[in-house]
């Protein structure tokens, strides 16, 4: 909502300059966004009086005048305005004064005679066209005095975030009353609608009414709850007079007629929207408000033809739809400059169904605006009589007949019971009853004490978002103002909820990860996929992307195509994050999961190494283990191969569990011949819980228990005694997994081996072709006493002969 | 070993340091050279300190200064060899150690991250935990139990994405507010971090995905001032001792009275201490905690939500939004 400084003086006569203002709105009010000074350029011009003005020794058509510009001495002015008058004011721009258009003016001679600045025009000043010379004022000021101080040319415009609850802002009355409460000016009426009534009252009716030779009926009580209507005769629609002009303009709107100006002016200054029909183009002429009928359209004020719906309200003559109910005007009766006879409307349209209406015809404007977040239902005659004023004053309009005021206006909330000491409380400071009540009293509200510790608060009209009592709280703290609150930090009991489990998981994996050399991610979890695999959204941003992401390296497979794209060939993503997989529900089933995904070197380039590795499945695997240790502290991963032909190489679960938790893949990237492999880790960590806790209203009252949190890991003794090691070397057919003849050397060595690690891979000359010689070191060690030769060779020899009976396979001799 | 025999193997040892360690001719030469006169156990040297104590009281003091004498000089002797040592390589080459360093990929927390965790630091020293909640959310923990009515304009200010039925993707982290209160009694003071969704156009200075974070204390008697308070000392912890922070006129459905929190800030980035709007807060709706089954009159509380990713790019002077979603690594790693 735009607001003018002006304007707003109009109704508060306050002194305050626009900084002060614009902290005074924001402390209180609603937070000015942006604020702009206009004509600020007029500053340098002055007013000026001609004391003297004779022709112009060598010129027929210039004048040589003497202006008096309150700098005590009088300059030789030359001014070629036919209309340049002694002892009349003038604006004048001294010498080095820019003039708007971006004209310096400078000392200089004319036709032999210096002259010392310029008379200015209105057009000069671009105060508008007016070609009939030099701009007379008629002000009763000093000369010197500067313009903008002079007359109410220069102006501000607030730019003001007007929050959805506080649709009684929405006009200039809005927040001067709200000015007049925090200064305690007293509000007033405009100097522009001062004078006599300029309608009478209205003629009440239940439904339906007459005004003149106009029928108003309400046929759609729900859409329109109060219709009121007048005409207006002998009508010069024309031009607006310049302060009207200067009103509109300085929040942004282009003078139009003086009739549609007057619409805008009250719509703006009263929060009032209305709208003028030509009589003539009414048929019947009638006035209906009734729903819009199946197939019926509309061409509107904006040439758009809308094709409507019956859950819309229309306002309707006696044959078809003229209007669409508090959104926009028809096009065929609109006020043109041939009117003369004018039906105005000034109604309350209810918010719902001008909020649907607006929604579906994707046409929001100043009135629907309004209408949608809740009109003042009693400033509609009181809108009516100030604009009857102003189409009388601006237009020569009469009123004719008696208004008609059909249905009646919804009415205000209802009183709310306050307790001082509560809102005091609520406040956490000492809020005497006395100030709140005067604070709340100052913005309209009714006070009445009910006894020692309550009142009975009503609401006035316009505040339609008042219903409870921390409602009124909300008035205390802000008309108070929220600086004047305490700050001290008091202690208070420790809260009961235990850190979310997954919280700390995340944490521990993503500090692991950012240790290893990985980059956190945050790709958008939107994705191209189909329907029987992902979750849709109803309403995708992207058309291109309905669905949510049922894995983290989906998105992240696209995050490194991204950074191939810009040349980066080492890439390592991770995220920690929530993936989606459908249900029978309407509410997916959520996850948080970790995946991350590598490629390119391992390490970064360095000069002992011109070829240095690049990341491989080797790595993959690993990061699979760190991830899972991070993870689930305690718990080992099993990483079992998944069958040739799938793109997963490993599926990942923890010990001790069927359910694979992830796995670790070859990821196919779109990607250019230099890139390297990438590879991808996926984790599940855990599900998400999304079940309702207790049923709406209700609380769980401890049904549902917290989580147990794991048990921490307990430490091992360091041995004492040496260990005993030995190499054993395999030749390995080529389908007998490493991890399987690994396995019978775990079990055959016994509890004594403390490490086995494969350590050589070698096929080649020596070895039979399709075999291998993998290549073991084994520790035993007895954390009570030395081992002893003999014993160690004696599992030496078991392991050989389990090898040999069990898979076939032999030590390497060679 | 009487002391004269005593000083006699001192001046020995030193000819043999002398000449044994000028004769090393790589590290690996003087490592054997250093082992054997002051390795730990049966180094030379080391030897001979230990027979200090076994000689007559009144000759330890002398021959214990001969042997300290000793090892001073055995050390700088080592020592300068060793320097002289490792300035050439095996080859006998000048070693050249402006070369640059071998390193390890950096990885890094994304800068939205960093911020998150900062938050939370601040408020644990108050004594808060973080509570997590689902982003595919019923409509009634995202809407209904907060307070909306429905149809109200309100809800323009939350273009919704929404799923099948009553589930949508959650428009903030207030469901994790529901969620919390209908499972715990107060009291209760914990943080909420967390995505969200809305049905923004993807530009400079919106994402449909974005981070949030709130914030909730209930109990007993749980004030404005309390709010104030908290967000007062947050903000000179997170921005720095001399932060101004202002509290102005705002409008949530969940929260009422409701402000929104402002901070004077100097990033450093030459425009010099400016405002900005960080929060929202306010004390919590009475209908909010009826619609967890809490008695309203007994129990108040106040929330909060921030944006950490706005926080971050005036931090970090991020001019992009999206830069924030891309991933290019070349970004990322600034904030190693």
């Amino acid at each position: 909502m735009k607001y003018s400084h002006e304007w707003l003086r109009a109704f508060v006569a306050h002194d305050m300059h626009a900084h002060e203002l614009r902290e005074l709105m924001t402390a209180h009010v609603a937070t000015v966004d942006a604020m702009t000074r206009l004509r600020a350029e007029l500053a340098p011009i002055v007013v000026a009086r001609v004391v003297e003005a004779g022709r112009h020794p060598n010129s027929d058509h210039l004048w040589l005048t003497r202006v008096d510009d309150g700098s005590g001495a009088l300059l030789e002015v030359v001014c070629g305005a036919p209309n340049v008058s002694v002892g009349t004011l003038y604006p004048f721009a001294r010498t080095g004064t820019t003039l708007p258009a971006g004209v310096t003016i400078e000392q200089r001679k004319i036709r032999g005679v210096t002259s010392h600045g310029m008379l200015c025009s209105a057009r000069e000043l671009e105060l508008g066209d007016d070609q009939n010379g030099i701009m007379a004022l008629d002000v009763d000021v000093a000369p010197g005095t500067p313009l903008l101080e002079a007359m109410p040319l220069g102006d501000v415009c607030y730019e003001v975030d007007v929050l959805p609850n506080r649709p009684d802002l929405l006009s200039h009355l809005g927040m001067a009353r709200e000015l007049s409460a925090l200064t305690g000016i007293p509000w007033r009426t405009p100097e522009e609608l001062r004078g006599p009534p300029g309608a009478p009252s209205a003629v009440q009716a239940p439904f339906d009414g007459i005004t003149g030779d106009v029928r108003v009926a309400i046929d759609d009580a729900d859409g329109c709850p109060r219709y009121m209507g007048a005409i207006f005769r002998g009508v010069r629609v024309g031009p607006s007079p310049e302060w009207l002009v200067r009103r509109l303009a300085a929040i942004g709107l282009r003078s139009i007629s003086n009739v549609v100006d007057i619409t805008n002016y009250v719509l703006h200054g009263f929060g009032q929207p209305m709208h003028a029909f030509d009589m003539a183009r009414l048929a019947g002429p009638a006035v209906i408000i009734r729903r819009a009928r199946a197939g019926e359209s509309l061409v509107t004020l904006d040439g758009v033809t809308r094709t409507l719906t019956p859950d819309m309200t229309v306002i309707a003559d006696a044959e078809r739809a003229v209007a669409v109910a508090g959104v926009m005007g028809g096009r065929d009766s609109e006020v043109t400059s041939a009117t003369t006879d004018v039906f105005l409307e000034v109604a309350y349209f209810s918010p719902p169904n001008v909020r649907s209406t607006r929604r579906t015809l994707g046409l929001s404007t100043d009135a629907s605006y309004r209408f949608e977040r809740g009109i003042d239902p009693n400033i509609t005659p009181i809108a009516l009589d100030f604009a009857a004023r102003l189409i009388r004053k601006l237009t020569g309009g009469r009123i004719h007949d008696t208004p008609i005021d059909v249905g009646e206006a919804p009415l205000p909330m209802a009183p709310v019971t306050v307790r001082p000491l509560r809102v005091a409380q609520l406040l956490g400071d000492k809020v005497p009853a006395a100030e709140t009540r005067r604070l709340i009293e100052s913005v309209g509200f009714k006070v009445r004490p009910v006894d020692a510790h309550r009142f009975e608060v009503a609401p006035p009209s316009w505040r339609n978002d008042v219903s409870r009592e921390s409602d009124i709280v909300e008035e205390v703290a802000r008309l108070r103002g929220y600086d004047r609150l305490p700050d001290t930090l008091r202690p208070a009991r420790p809260g009961v909820v235990p850190d979310h489990p997954l919280y700390l998981v995340r944490q521990r994996v993503r500090d692991r990860l950012v240790a290893l050399g990985y980059l956190e991610a945050v790709p958008l979890p939107f994705v191209a996929a189909s329907d029987a695999t992902h979750v849709r959204v109803a309403n995708p941003l992207n058309e291109s992307e309905p669905h949510l992401r049922r894995s983290v390296l989906e998105t992240l497979s696209a995050r490194a195509e991204h950074n191939l794209s810009r040349l980066q060939r080492d890439v390592r993503l991770f995220e920690v994050g929530s993936v989606f997989l459908p249900t029978q529900s309407d509410l997916p089933d959520e996850w948080m999961h970790v995946g991350a995904l590598a490629m390119g070197l391992r390490q970064p380039s360095h000069f002992t190494a011109p070829n240095a590795a690049m990341i491989d499945e080797w790595d993959a695997k690993g990061l699979a283990f760190e991830i899972v240790e991070a993870a689930f502290p305690g718990v080992t991963a099993d990483l079992t191969p998944v069958t040739p032909g799938d793109s997963r190489l490993w599926e990942i679960r923890l010990r001790g569990s069927a359910e694979p938790i992830g796995d670790v893949r070859r990821l196919a990237l779109d990607k250019p011949v230099w890139a390297a492999e990438a590879f991808g880790v996926e984790i599940a960590l855990s599900r998400m819980p999304s079940e309702f806790i207790a049923a709406p209203g209700e609380h769980a009252r401890g049904a549902t228990p917290n989580e147990p949190a794991p048990a921490p890991v307990r430490s091992k003794p360091l041995p004492v005694t040496p260990p005993a090691e030995f190499d054993l070397a395999f030749v390995v057919p080529g389908d007998v997994p490493a991890a399987t003849v690994e396995a019978v050397i775990a079990r055959n060595g016994g509890e004594l081996l403390e490490r086995l690690e494969l350590f050589d891979l070698y096929e080649g000359a020596g070895v039979p072709p399709g075999h291998r010689s993998l290549a073991w070191r084994l520790t035993f060690r007895d954390p009570s006493r030395t081992l002893r030769d003999k014993e160690i060779e004696g599992r030496r020899q078991r392991i050989i002969r389990a090898l040999d009976q069990e898979l076939g396979v032999k030590p390497r001799t060679s | 070993m009487t002391l004269a025999e005593f000083i006699a193997a001192c001046d020995a040892l030193r000819a043999d340091a002398e000449r044994e360690v000028a004769a090393a001719s790589s590290i690996e030469e003087w490592t054997e050279v250093r082992n054997q006169l002051v390795g730990r156990k049966s180094g030379r040297l080391t030897q001979l300190m230990g027979h200090v104590p076994s000689l007559p009281p009144e000759e330890r003091r002398a021959a214990g200064q001969a042997v300290n004498a000793l090892k001073t000089v055995v050390d700088a002797l080592l020592d300068s060899r060793e320097g002289a040592l490792l300035a050439i390589r095996n080859d006998g080459r000048p070693r050249d150690l402006s070369l640059p360093a071998r390193r390890t990929w950096k990885g890094a927390r994304h800068p939205v991250s960093i911020v998150v965790d900062d938050i939370v630091g601040i408020f644990r020293g108050l004594g808060f935990t973080v509570a997590l909640g689902p982003e595919a959310e019923w409509a009634w923990y995202n809407f209904g139990a907060l307070n909306f009515p429905p149809n109200h304009p309100a809800m323009d200010m939350h273009d919704t994405l929404y799923l099948k039925g009553d589930a949508l993707l959650r428009t903030h982290t207030s469901p994790v507010q529901i969620r919390t209160l209908q499972q715990y009694e107060p009291p209760i003071r914990i943080l909420a971090p967390g995505n969200v969704y809305r049905n923004d156009m993807f530009d400079t200075t919106h994402a449909p995905v974005f981070s949030q974070l709130e914030g909730m204390v209930v109990d007993e008697g749980v004030s404005f001032a309390d709010l104030k308070a908290t967000l007062t000392h947050f903000a000179k912890h997170m921005f720095g001792e001399g932060t101004r922070s202002r509290f102005v006129p705002s409008y949530f459905p969940f929260t009422e009275p409701s402000a929104q929190v402002e901070v004077s800030v100097d990033f450093n980035d030459g425009r010099g201490p400016r405002w900005i709007e960080i929060m929202g807060s306010g004390l919590m709706h009475p209908a909010v905690l009826e619609a967890v089954g809490l008695d309203s009159e007994r129990y108040t509380g106040w929330a909060f939500g921030m944006g950490p990713g706005r926080i971050a790019m005036a931090r970090y002077g991020i001019p992009d939004i999206r830069l924030l979603y891309d991933s290019d690594v070349r970004f990322l790693e600034q904030f190693a």
